[in-house]
């Protein structure tokens, strides 16, 4: 088991190296950050001290050596525009955005877990085609579309939730209060989760449904009622699971855009405003931190299927 | 002859999911309709022709934006766009992903691993960040957003065709290709091809809703199609401001809806063509 968990780790190396490659070319091939600098009362002298300070009057293989090293010795580098230390920067708002896409995904997975075992049980009949038509819906709702919907509702018009920050601005922002804040983006974001996942977690429990250990199960003359819940749902767990870690890249894209219209003080919002100010490390450690949860995502996956799934071996 | 009665299946098991007829008409109505917009929209999309921001009237059925542009036309317009990005990003994509999947499952060893080895890398990288990025290094555009996500794309579709050319790779079929020497090219492109058609048409039908989505979002935020040129994301742009949002629905009200008509029918349409073409359905 443990040399199965080091061999991923080991296998993951190289992928998130290349990763790290794509982006640097990437973002070199857009343009120098320099280009945002440039105005009448910046000087020739100045911009040139400052690429050789950033180390951007070098060859791009040699200014992602250095990064790469710098990397090595833990050292995310520094934003450009604010001279904060990425490492930092993103301490400093991951929390928000591990509280978002963490209640999120509890809050999806409660609608989608139950929907689709639901609507696989009752195959065919009408509740199964109300479950699956309001899951096409779910996923087919752009996600800002959903948040302006949710702002018109229940900020405008009805005066309930607050509709941007996380806690009410000159209060010290108690948990009620937070609680009040994430409403509505969690929502959208728990929308967007569930409608993804009730279709497939009902077609992973019609498969096991069809098992022929169920058949017998039932031949034994065992009620549905206890089938279903004493043999079926058990092994509905495995591809639950894996929901869960395929879940992680997406919840973290829709948070960057649930963010940015609520103005949730994440990730998400550094990111935009990284992005648009070409403040390359801040990016870089973005990518990299996102690479790294993803692959560690997947590899918890594994170890959870070998959790769940006795019959695995490694 | 066979094929005729393939095809009559195949469109019998369709018929079967009246959800997805329905769609299916829906979605016809909403291209023609589209395509047809130099025809039908009584006003130009990008020149004034009435008053600032007027409500839905007999004249403009959907209103005036700020700057007096007839909504009914600009939807019409930005239709088409979102459609014509959707379907080109989903060709791009799908091209891709069907050679790079074909090569990889077909040439196995040291071609395969360096292939998916790359689209591990593609797959874990949390999508919109990739989008990002490169929507505001390149300059934003229609066409920048039409290569954008069609090279964000392709990983799913080169999974899908190389594990069917695995498995393909074992029918006594290609074998028999195989062992009685013909080409590669007409084993690749022949016979193996035309057999995972059906399941990478399916998985396209998905990537062209996501591709409307993600069009959508990133001109929202101002990354995508630019103005004047409307996108069904785009003309959503001025609802973040709250008297358009409170005083004037007309304005982001009919452009999401559009949307979300798009994306469900085009999500049904899907599924129902994934119930027809599998064969294991008889």
């Amino acid at each position: 088991m443990w040399k199965y968990v080091l061999k991923k780790i080991l296998l993951a190396v190289p992928v998130l190296l290349g990763i790290t490659i794509i982006d640097y070319a990437i973002m070199s091939l857009a343009g120098s950050p320099l280009d945002m600098m440039v105005g009448p009362r910046v000087s020739e002298a100045a911009l040139a001290s400052r690429a050789a300070q950033w180390g951007l009057d070098q060859p791009v293989y040699v200014q992602y050596w250095n990064w790469l090293m710098e990397l090595l010795h833990g050292n995310l580098g520094y934003s450009y525009k604010s001279y904060q230390p990425v490492a930092e920067l993103i301490g400093s708002h991951i929390g928000p955005t591990l509280l978002l896409m963490g209640v999120s995904m509890v809050l999806g997975l409660l609608i989608a877990v139950p929907a689709g075992i639901y609507s696989a049980v009752h195959r065919y009949e009408k509740r199964d085609y109300a479950v699956v038509s309001a899951s096409f819906l779910f996923s087919s709702i752009p996600g800002f579309f959903l948040s302006l919907i949710l702002i018109y509702f229940l900020n405008v018009r009805l005066g309930l939730l607050p509709s941007s920050g996380m806690s009410t601005a000159g209060t010290g922002g108690d948990a009620l209060d937070i609680i009040r804040h994430l409403i509505m983006p969690s929502i959208v974001l728990a929308v967007g989760v569930a409608g993804g996942n009730i279709r497939y977690i009902r077609s992973a429990v019609l498969e096991i449904l069809e098992m022929d250990y169920l058949r017998t199960a039932r031949a034994k003359g065992m009620g549905r009622k206890i089938v279903i819940r004493r043999h079926a749902l058990r092994n509905a767990l495995l591809p639950i699971v894996t929901v869960i870690g395929m879940q992680i890249p997406t919840l973290f894209g829709g948070a960057v855009i649930v963010e940015q219209m609520f103005s949730w003080p994440g990730l998400g919002l550094v990111t935009m405003s990284a992005v648009t100010g070409r403040d390359y490390p801040v990016i870089m450690g973005v990518c990299l931190l996102s690479a790294v949860v993803v692959l560690a995502s997947n590899l918890l996956t594994d170890i959870l299927y070998a959790v769940v799934d006795p019959t695995i071996k490694y | 002859m066979k094929h005729k009665t393939h095809f009559g299946m195949i469109a019998r098991r369709f018929m079967k999911h009246k959800m997805a007829v329905i769609c299916l008409v829906l979605l016809v109505i909403l291209i023609v309709l589209a395509l047809l917009a130099p025809v039908i929209a009584p006003y130009s999309p990008t020149k004034p022709s009435g008053k600032f921001s007027s409500p839905p009237s007999s004249e403009h059925i959907l209103g005036t934006d700020k700057i007096g542009r007839d909504m009914y036309s600009r939807i019409l317009y930005a239709t088409q766009v979102s459609l014509e990005v959707g379907f080109l990003a989903t060709l791009i994509s799908t091209v891709v992903g069907v050679v790079l999947g074909l090569i990889s499952g077909y040439f196995g060893g040291a071609v395969d691993k360096a292939i998916m080895s790359f689209t591990d890398m593609v797959m874990s990288f949390p999508y919109i960040l990739l989008v990002l990025v490169a929507a505001a290094i390149f300059q934003p555009g229609k066409w920048s957003i039409i290569l954008i996500l069609g090279f964000v794309d392709w990983p799913g579709v080169a999974r899908l065709v190389r594990g069917n050319v695995l498995s393909l790779r074992e029918t006594n079929f290609v074998k028999s290709d195989i062992t009685s020497g013909m080409p590669r090219r007409y084993i690749l492109f022949s016979e193996i091809l035309p057999n995972t058609i059906a399941p990478v048409l399916v998985y396209a039908t998905s990537v062209f809703a996501l591709s409307i989505l993600d069009e959508a979002a990133l001109s929202y935020l101002g990354m995508g199609v630019q103005p004047p040129t409307p996108s069904l994301g785009n003309l959503l742009n001025g609802a973040e401001s709250l008297s358009v949002l409170t005083g004037k629905p007309w304005l982001w009200v009919p452009a999401g809806a559009v949307i979300i008509l798009l994306v469900m029918c085009i999500n049904f349409v899907g599924d129902a063509l994934r119930d027809a073409l599998d064969p294991r359905n008889e």
